[in-house]
């Protein structure tokens, strides 16, 4: 080691819920970047002559009542669900966290018309929100995302509003006025860096919420469209089934547990780490 | 003399608290020439650093309010600019460093950014002259091995370098004024004194003007040309360090030099001021200082003492010490 380049730095240790989180992420974003190659037999491919065959050797998570293989769907299945979890929560962060930022640092009327919006949305249970919005919109996963959007930005505008209030008589920031910045400037470059932390550990355990609500949307018939193999649809179709053929619900079930455990994780662990208390 | 850099005039500044106005700065006056280093003492609460932040005009607009007065800054009066005239005199003209630099720096952009982001926007440099003009000013500054450790961020800086970092930043776009509100009441006493000499430094080297606050006689005995002492909102004496601090008329600041620590001194308890400074809502009448002043006479309960010049540039506000002075200058 050269001299002078000794870091006196304690090396960094990652959380333990942090590495379990990323390892199950990190698991989901594979399945559903190699789906083709890892499912075993096409997702919606239909093979009336193996209806609601448990599990065995050839389909470990057994058919479907149309002789789908139940496992192969699983694995395509993440590739909607992670997508859904995560473009259902890049709109509310965005629009959230910029409203939020300009009614806490403009404060007054703004903040006064904002906050009121939200608390409007907040009134309404999220669920029948949610719901109505797909219902004019009509149904589909761009519905789903819309609505998404129109409902989730709420906490996080509160969430970033009241780290803003605080921020906005911080010291650094009086330093910031004293060099002339403008107040835009100070509020997305100065204000917003520091205020995002709790705003992007949050949002990893919303993706939980809204890969639960996309599913619960689609196993409405309101969300992702069959044939599609989606852990919400899945669970639906099967229910029919569930005293017979246990297996065509209990595997996507376990698979949306998985991967909200692993997002949960993943909150817990960046929390720790970038020390937010909740 | 040429006119001076910075000329305040009878600066007043108000607090609107449950609709009662409060003086909280009656008619302060001083001046700043360019070159010269001013240091403003009081006691905390005397109202030094809001003058400081009314002349940069960045009081609280909702409780705080320059009630009259003028601040003559380069010919321009800034109690009258509009905020986009303030914002090129902020950071480009006029500089301010702060008390804990800890916190006046933003926690999570790195310190060169910091640094460069006032010369992109002030002296419209490409980023690129901007990081070899921030490196150049860590090397002024003192910062060891500035190329890398314009990458870090400030909770990789210990408190001495933070400061210095905060003076780079405060001296970016070279401001002919700084303001250094207590720049080393957070830092150790050796690196007070390196922060100050480089203060100095600065000051000979780019003929920098510097109003040091500060509550620290032996930091203005070491640093300053010319010392104003506030009290509760007023200033009570200025003139020459070498003047107020040899020949004090103010029994507040015979007082306060009276309190400083020595170390040829006996151990014991060192003398303190009996009594509180007063608070805006419940000034005293006449001169402010007469509660706690073992001179005060019946005059000072009830008229307020004018500044009375007793020698050149020195001047005090006290009903018994001034006369008494100028009818020893007299004889």
């Amino acid at each position: 080691m050269k001299a002078g380049s000794i870091s006196l730095a304690m090396p960094v240790r990652l959380p333990v819920p942090l590495i379990l989180g990323l390892c199950i992420i990190g698991g989901a974003v594979i399945l559903a970047l190699f789906a083709p190659f890892i499912a075993p037999y096409d997702p919606i491919l239909q093979d009336t002559t193996n209806t609601l065959k448990p599990p065995s050797r050839a389909h470990p998570f057994g058919t479907d009542n149309f002789g789908r293989d139940v496992f192969s769907r699983v694995i395509w299945g993440t590739r909607v669900d992670l997508q859904m979890g995560l473009i259902g929560v890049l709109f509310p962060f965005i629009i959230g966290n910029t409203i939020g930022a300009i009614s806490g640092y403009v404060g007054g009327i703004v903040d006064t018309i904002f906050m009121r919006i939200v608390d409007i949305v907040l009134a309404f249970p999220f669920l029948v929100l949610m719901l109505a919005i797909i219902a004019i919109l009509g149904p589909g996963i761009g519905s789903f995302y819309i609505a998404m959007a129109l409902v989730g930005w709420v906490s996080y505008a509160r969430l970033i509003r009241a780290q803003t209030l605080v921020l906005k008589h911080s010291d650094f920031v009086t330093a910031a006025r004293s060099l002339g910045f403008s107040h835009g400037r100070i509020m997305f470059r100065h204000i917003v860096p520091n205020a995002l932390v709790a705003s992007i550990v949050f949002s990893m355990s919303d993706v939980v919420l809204v890969i639960l609500s996309g599913a619960a949307v689609s196993y409405l018939g309101l969300g992702v469209q069959p044939p599609t193999a989606e852990w919400g649809i899945m669970i639906a179709e099967g229910q029919n089934f569930i005293t017979t053929a246990w297996w065509i619900t209990t595997f996507p079930g376990l698979a949306i547990v998985a991967l909200a455990f692993g997002f949960s994780m993943m909150a817990d662990g960046l929390g720790e780490l970038l020390g937010v208390r909740e | 003399m040429s006119a001076p850099l910075l000329d305040i005039r009878d600066l007043s500044i108000e607090a609107h608290k449950d609709g009662e106005r409060l003086g909280i700065v009656e008619r302060v006056s001083f001046s700043v020439a360019t070159g010269e280093i001013l240091g403003l003492v009081g006691e905390s609460g005397s109202g030094k650093t809001v003058t400081c932040r009314a002349l940069m005009r960045l009081l609280p607009t909702r409780s705080l309010r320059i009630s009259g007065g003028k601040i003559e800054f380069a010919g321009r009066n800034l109690v009258t600019a509009s905020e986009a005239e303030m914002r090129h005199i902020r950071g480009a003209r006029i500089g301010m460093i702060f008390q804990n630099p800890a916190s006046h720096l933003d926690p999570v952009m790195r310190i060169g950014r910091q640094i460069g982001e006032s010369l992109v926007l002030h002296l419209q440099m490409s980023p690129r002259e901007a990081k070899a003009q921030t490196i150049e000013l860590l090397r002024q500054v003192g910062i060891p091995d500035p190329q890398r450790r314009a990458d870090d961020f400030p909770h990789q800086f210990s408190g001495g370098m933070r400061q210095r970092a905060m003076i780079a930043l405060a001296l970016a776009c070279s401001p002919e004024l700084l303001i250094a509100d207590e720049p080393t009441t957070a830092l150790d006493v050796t690196v007070q004194a390196q922060i100050l000499r480089l203060l100095v430094e600065l000051r000979d080297k780019r003929g920098l003007s510097i109003i040091l606050i500060t509550h620290d006689l032996g930091v203005v005995a070491q640093t300053c040309d010319s010392v104003a002492v506030m009290y509760a909102g007023r200033i009570c004496e200025k003139g020459p360090k070498r003047d107020v601090l040899a020949e004090p008329l103010h029994p507040y600041t015979s007082r306060l030099i009276a309190c400083q620590p020595s170390a040829s001194a006996e151990a014991g308890l060192l003398p303190s001021i009996p009594g509180q400074p007063p608070s805006p809502s419940a000034w005293p009448s006449g001169c402010r200082f007469h509660p706690r002043c073992e001179r005060a006479i019946g005059l000072c309960r009830s008229s307020a003492p004018e500044l009375v010049t007793v020698r050149s540039n020195h001047v005090a506000a006290c009903h018994v010490t001034a006369p008494a002075r100028l009818a020893d200058e007299a004889a």
